[in-house]
């Protein structure tokens, strides 16, 4: 069972992660990666979509019926993420103000209506959590990677605006990197927010291919050595 | 048709359950989103006018008024006023300056009693990061420069960006941004001049004013007005 539920994180951080491998939600992947907070927001907010919907989709596994499970998981999500809109309205109001119609678009997240049929709708609550909880951290660190790599290139800051998300306390978390106020354009605008999930992909096949080689590598180290004791 | 009444059964109850949900939602968070609308709204305001520029309550104090030639918008925009012992300070429009390069801009224009100009602050746009935003008061100090200017100073020919010949710094890259606001700004000074008197009529109470004035709607909830320009 532990060995399932720790499968379950690795794909959802890395083997199977929703923004890298399976391409999913990026319509606000893409849209809101303009800082590393405004990633984070929406990173978190799509984590706690899913967890909840993940719980109950597998909770009610049994009592929906195959024809309108659809509209019924449809139904769960979007009452999820109308709540959680309204939640951040009132607990992060300028967060809110920023991220604005990505919220609701949470309910057009592919990541989340995927994970609940795929794999939620066919497993224990236990299991379903983990995967809700591990698939959007996945999500929340390629926002949050993606956000602070276009910040950095982009305007010579990290967590720019902290304050929105921490409260007035972070306000002087920023870290500036460049004394200017230069910009440069093409990683804030949509193209950079292309470029820098294209190289994100490349440098993780990159990084895949490396281990995979080293486990055939260790492998038939561990074969061939016998023979040549 | 057994099993079809079923699914339906399910699918209302689903749709019950989710229903009440958000419904409890928005009942508990109803207050907290409006003091947060509310707040954020001061806050704009009194970074136009000084909390101690005026004793009444500049939130609740509101006419609105409609104007789509000068203000930029063809919905009622509400404008906030500061009074001092019941003499008027200062009206603060919120015009809408229409010409931007991603659409409209939504601003707070502070006109003193006199007509020069308390301040003026951007509420919402979509102008282009790193170039078209810099009229955000986060990003750099443009927006600042409004302060004391007025319809005589500079001259009507002076209120355009540099590039048009006028005395206001357009940004690297963007003129199109500065020029949309500078021009909203001056129309919403020839509106407060058109208008003064009637902007500062007392506030209507406790019976609604019954002459018809075209150009001004008083007695609208200001928590509905904010609705209704903040978020179109």
């Amino acid at each position: 069972m532990n060995n399932g539920l720790a499968k379950i994180a690795r794909d959802g951080l890395w083997d199977n992660n929703p923004g890298l491998v399976q391409l999913l939600g990026l319509c606000p992947l893409l849209a809101v990666t303009g800082t590393l907070v405004n990633g984070l927001g929406l990173g978190l907010a799509t984590l706690l979509v899913m967890m909840a919907s993940n719980i109950t989709v597998s909770l009610i596994r049994n009592l929906v019926r195959s024809e309108v499970r659809i509209a019924v998981y449809v139904l769960i999500i979007a009452s999820y993420v109308t709540a959680v809109e309204l939640a951040m309205q009132a607990y992060f109001y300028d967060l809110y103000k920023i991220l604005g119609i990505f919220i609701p678009l949470i309910v057009t997240n592919c990541a989340i209506i995927g994970r609940a049929e795929a794999f939620a709708s066919k497993t224990t609550p236990l299991n379903a959590a983990t995967d809700g909880l591990f698939m959007g951290l996945g999500f929340t660190a390629v926002l949050v990677v993606l956000g602070g790599m276009r910040e950095l290139i982009g305007m010579g800051t990290i967590l720019a605006q902290a304050h929105i998300m921490f409260g007035e306390a972070a306000r002087n978390i920023t870290v500036q990197f460049s004394e200017t106020h230069d910009v440069f354009l093409l990683a804030i605008l949509p193209p950079g927010a292309f470029i820098g999930l294209g190289l994100m992909i490349a440098v993780k096949n990159v990084i895949d291919r490396r281990m995979a080689a080293k486990e055939i590598l260790s492998q038939t180290q561990v074969v061939s050595s016998p023979s040549q004791a | 048709m057994r099993n079809t009444i079923i699914s339906a059964i399910i699918l209302s109850l689903f749709a019950i359950i989710g229903t009440a949900l958000v419904s409890f939602t928005y009942d508990a968070t109803r207050e907290k989103i409006k003091t947060n609308q509310r707040m954020a709204l001061l806050r704009n305001l009194h970074s136009i006018i000084m909390p101690d520029e005026h004793d009444n309550d500049i939130f609740t104090d509101v006419v609105m008024v409609n104007n789509p030639t000068l203000l930029g918008s063809d919905k009622p925009i509400p404008v906030y006023r500061a009074r001092k012992q019941g003499k008027p300070v200062a009206a603060v429009i919120a015009s809408v300056a229409p010409g931007g390069y991603n659409g409209n801009i939504h601003l707070l224009v502070g006109i003193y009693q006199d007509g020069s100009l308390a301040g003026v602050r951007v509420v919402r746009h979509i102008e282009t990061p790193g170039l078209g935003d810099s009229i955000d008061e986060q990003k750099s100090d443009w927006i600042l420069g409004f302060r004391g200017k007025s319809l005589l100073k500079p001259q009507k020919s002076s209120w355009k960006v540099k590039r048009d010949g006028g005395e206001f710094d357009q940004f690297t890259g963007a003129t199109i941004t500065p020029r949309a606001v500078v021009k909203a700004v001056y129309n919403s000074l020839v509106y407060f001049k058109q208008n003064r008197e009637l902007l500062f009529r007392p506030m209507p109470e406790p019976m609604p004013d019954m002459r018809p004035i075209p150009d001004i709607k008083p007695g609208q909830k200001p928590a509905d007005a904010q609705q209704e320009t903040m978020q179109p």
